[in-house]
């Protein structure tokens, strides 16, 4: 017997820690990542990561990693949303419609665009969960109904120019208030930027911190101090590396400002609120969340509600980017979105998967993007590189689900 | 001794550490109805994977001999090559396809990879007229009833020429007539030469139509009788044993009021609305009483406790359930849940637990709203929750995040027990808490019930193990075709009279 008692400070060395040992399967994905991104730095001469690249890979996935976060809950849901590029076009041409043709606030026009986009998702939010028709089906003819609906709305030609705000949102920059501050050899850099890098990893450290002495005062194991002050200086090292040579560029993206909040509350709220909770107990085992008396149709229509809206809000950084909404705006990126959630390690069947995983996951597939296009690889050949990241994502996942 | 079609000697089938079938003898002789019986879980079935190479030859030991040559069937292909046809108790055909493509699946008449349709409709309706369904061979499986469908699988026995036939349970969802003439058909497949194995629990159709009994306990063959003149009595006898061992913690049992009453209960199957399930059933539990509820497979024990549980199971539900004297909402789970109901399923890995989540988030699922606020979860209080059951109940993990999938079958148990216990309920319904674990763990499971009736809860048991019933129960109701028939109190019972009140109003 193994019982042990509360008060052990520190983790113990005899107890078999599950969150002090590497858990390959969940993060292979970031070591994956990584690996990739070395790969590309040394194959592009270091022309990945130099600060105006950096900035154009973030500005660039926005829209997608925005899809993702939503799709890795429809996903865990044991769900699937193949309408949600449609979306993207039709919220794109609501928006369009509301700040270019009426004139509306751009605010008001950008509310109103949300809304619409989780409107869209719960219609479809209906007849999958109160309904019961699958996921696939109901999604697949929302992707052809909202694509017609795109067309109807715009007249079959493009709507712009955009507002200046909602350009500036997809495409701008934090503005330098507190002006440059020189970095020696790497020269000038954005003052302001600096400081929030800063902010994110000071809270970013607080916050673990605490998280750690309340686990500690209830008694429960956790991390050795050397590798918690570890893991605090990688993710610090990794996020400032980034805010540095994005504050030497342009300053911040607001889109990556937009990211950054939404897979922060998103990845609050699937792990620690009793909705993300329920989301995670229906696609592991839908009888037993049902016996456990979980509103499994409720839940299941929300979800959808929420890809909608996250939809809409893609719809409108993407068009805002183009500064028009057309017909084919968002075409295949819904599988964009479910490569990224699967690559980011969720499961086919439901009830696995992460929100971090699947920003993760969009950004393998950003960067190969963006990779071997500098190297000047032909796009069919990055479709092919992206098509087999993708197979064997999944085949390592369910290797080591196997071995397991 | 040319006369045995079939002999089996020494079978003993193990599963992961669980011996099912111990050193089993079976001979069957040619041209009779052979019946086989046994309380659920005595082996019977297991028995007859092994015959018909559902178990392949190796996964168990002994020998099996048909028309004198040993046998080594590695799938149920083999088995039928030879003449030897099972039929399941949930009939294996296609819905969607017509009688006669069912009849002759995977072994269609074709010329040249071409289905010859003429031919398939035309020894269809053939093997019909033998089997005494007057149905056309084109009609939809589905468009026929369970009794119907029951034949359609007796025709495709015939079409492969079949020596041997195993049905398992065959009357078990079929209404009298219907029992009725499948019995007759097999009365006339014997004078046909068909030799024939059916498991049953219905011990008045055994004794009628059946030669010879054998009688399975505990994955030991107890006795082969002739069936001439034996009493249905004398196979309950052989089927329950006698030996009840001190396998069941004390306890002093401290009965209170009556906490729940369910009245004139009535459900119907979902499948077959206009069957009824759960027939007219009136029960009533006591503060710190544990109360049995003994039946046989499909008599509706689960189909009861689960549509009392938020309406899980059934469809036509009618009758009241009263609470401390009030009646109660039920219809959804959450209300049941509120109003201090728990229902631990039989089969904990598909109803019970999320197998890929750790012990404490299976823990906390039912009640997650008493460790959150404002829709968030305090997870260092479900830990320690969670690290609490762990030390109460002796939940062998190796830490409270471990996914539960990867638990034995006992500490499963635990934790789904652990998850209903963290629901603080009034009454808690456990349908066969012990089911496919070990001695050991049962004895722990038991505790926790003794456990749980102390603390003033009360708790009723569905099970099929008659001793466990008896060793645990104060009280056992027993159930047959949905009414229940019987409530005997722990003086009077004895697995004799349970399993008369079992078997009333079956078959004779």
């Amino acid at each position: 017997m193994t019982t042990k008692t509360a008060a052990a400070p520190a983790a113990a060395p005899s107890e078999p820690s599950s969150r002090f040992s590497i858990n390959m399967r969940q993060s292979g994905i970031y070591v994956a990542f990584a690996l990739i991104v070395v790969l590309f730095a040394v194959l592009t001469d270091g022309a990945l990561l130099q600060p105006q690249n950096i900035s154009n890979i973030i500005v660039q996935n926005s829209y997608v990693l925005i899809l993702a976060i939503g799709m890795i809950l429809v996903i865990i849901g044991g769900h699937i949303d193949l309408s949600v590029g449609s979306t993207v076009a039709l919220t794109g041409a609501v928006c369009a419609v509301l700040t270019v043709q009426w004139g509306l606030p751009w605010p008001l026009a950008v509310l109103l665009t949300l809304l619409s986009g989780a409107l869209i998702g719960a219609a479809q939010g209906y007849w999958i969960a109160y309904f019961g028709i699958p996921a696939f089906i109901v999604t697949l003819a929302g992707m052809l109904v909202f694509r017609a609906l795109t067309m109807t709305t715009l007249g079959n030609q493009g709507i712009g120019p955009f507002p200046d705000e909602i350009r500036s949102l997809s495409n701008g920059f934090t503005s330098g208030y507190l002006g440059n501050i020189g970095l020696g050899p790497l020269g000038g850099a954005d003052l302001v930027s600096l400081l929030a890098g800063l902010a994110c990893v000071a809270g970013f450290a607080l916050s673990q911190w605490r998280k750690r002495s309340a686990r500690l005062g209830y008694g429960q194991s956790v991390d050795p101090m050397p590798v918690f002050v570890l893991k605090i200086a990688g993710v610090a090292l990794v996020v400032m590396a980034v805010v540095v040579q994005l504050a030497r560029f342009r300053n911040l993206p607001w889109v990556l400002v937009l990211l950054a909040a939404l897979a922060l509350g998103y990845s609050l709220m699937a792990n620690n609120s009793v909705f993300g909770r329920h989301i995670y107990s229906i696609g592991g085992n839908l009888q037993a969340a049902t016996l456990s008396g979980v509103k499994v149709k409720a839940v299941t229509f929300w979800v959808f509600v929420n890809m909608g809206a996250l939809a809409g809000l893609a719809g409108v950084i993407f068009a805002g980017r183009l500064n028009q909404a057309g017909p084919t705006a968002g075409m295949s990126f819904e599988l964009d979105a479910i490569a990224a959630a699967f690559i980011g390690g969720a499961a086919v069947q439901g009830g696995v998967g992460k929100v971090v995983g699947a920003i993760t996951g969009g950004l393998i597939m950003g960067v190969i993007n963006n990779g071997m296009s500098l190297i000047g690889s032909p796009s069919e050949r990055v479709m092919l590189v992206k098509g087999l990241v993708l197979l064997v994502a999944v085949a390592y996942d369910v290797w080591t689900k196997r071995r397991g | 001794m040319s006369d045995d079609v079939l002999v089996m000697r020494g079978i003993t089938k193990r599963f992961a550490g669980v011996t099912a079938l111990h050193e089993v003898s079976l001979t069957v002789r040619r041209g009779e109805i052979h019946a086989i019986c046994g309380e659920n879980g005595a082996g019977k079935s297991t028995l007859m994977k092994v015959l018909s190479g559902v178990h392949p030859h190796g996964t168990y030991e002994g020998e099996i001999l048909f028309e004198g040559e040993p046998c080594a069937f590695q799938s149920v292909r083999d088995s039928e090559r030879r003449g030897i046809v099972i039929i399941h108790q949930e009939l294996a055909l296609c819905g969607q396809l017509s009688v006669a493509e069912n009849i002759f699946l995977g072994n269609e008449r074709s010329r040249r990879g071409f289905v010859d349709w003429n031919r398939t409709n035309h020894e269809a309706q053939a093997l019909l007229d033998r089997v005494g369904l007057r149905e056309s061979p084109t009609t939809r499986v589905d468009d026929l009833g369970v009794g119907k469908q029951q034949l359609v699988e007796i025709a495709k026995a015939l079409s492969k020429e079949v020596k041997l036939l195993i049905l398992d349970e065959p009357t078990a969802a079929l209404n009298d007539d219907d029992s009725q003439h499948l019995l007759d058909l097999l009365d006339g497949l014997r004078s046909e030469g068909v030799t024939s194995v059916i498991i049953s629990h219905k011990l008045g159709e055994v004794t009628r139509i059946s030669d010879t009994v054998t009688v399975l306990r505990d994955g030991k063959t107890i006795e082969t009788l002739p069936a001439q003149g034996l009493s249905e009595d004398r196979i309950i006898a052989g089927m329950v044993g006698r030996d009840l061992e001190h396998r069941f913690p004390p306890r002093t049992p401290d009965i209170g009021e009556e906490v729940l009453r369910i009245e004139d209960w009535t459900v119907h199957s979902p499948a077959q609305p206009d069957r009824v399930v759960v027939d007219r059933a009136t029960l009533s539990l006591r503060r710190g009483e544990i109360v049995g509820l003994a039946g046989l497979m499909g008599a509706g024990r689960t189909e009861l406790a689960m549509s009392v549980f938020g309406r899980s199971y059934g469809v036509g539900v009618s009758g009241r359930v009263v609470k401390d004297g009030r009646e109660i909402d039920t219809r959804t789970v959450r209300s049941a849940i509120r109003h201090g109901i728990a229902y631990v399923s039989e089969d904990r890995k598909r109803y019970g637990l999320n197998l890929i989540e750790g012990v404490q988030r299976n823990v906390s699922a039912a009640a997650l709203d008493k460790l959150s606020s404002r829709g968030w979860v305090n997870e260092n209080e479900e830990n320690s929750v969670a690290e609490r059951y762990r030390r109460s109940m002796g939940i062998r993990t190796s830490s409270v995040s471990t996914p539960t999938g990867t638990l034995s079958g006992g500490n499963q148990q635990k934790v789904v027990l652990a998850k209903w216990m963290f629901t603080d309920p009034d009454v808690l319904i456990l349908d066969e808490p012990t089911r496919g674990i070990d001695v050991g763990a049962k004895y722990e499971i038991y505790s926790i019930i003794n456990d749980l009736a102390a603390q003033g809860r009360a708790v009723l048991v569905i099970s099929s193990e008659l001793p466990e019933l008896l060793g645990l129960c104060d009280r056992v109701y027993a159930l047959s075709e949905g009414r229940i028939t019987g409530e005997v109190s722990r003086e009077e019972a004895t697995q004799e009279r349970l399993m008369q009140y079992m078997t009333r109003g079956q078959g004779s």
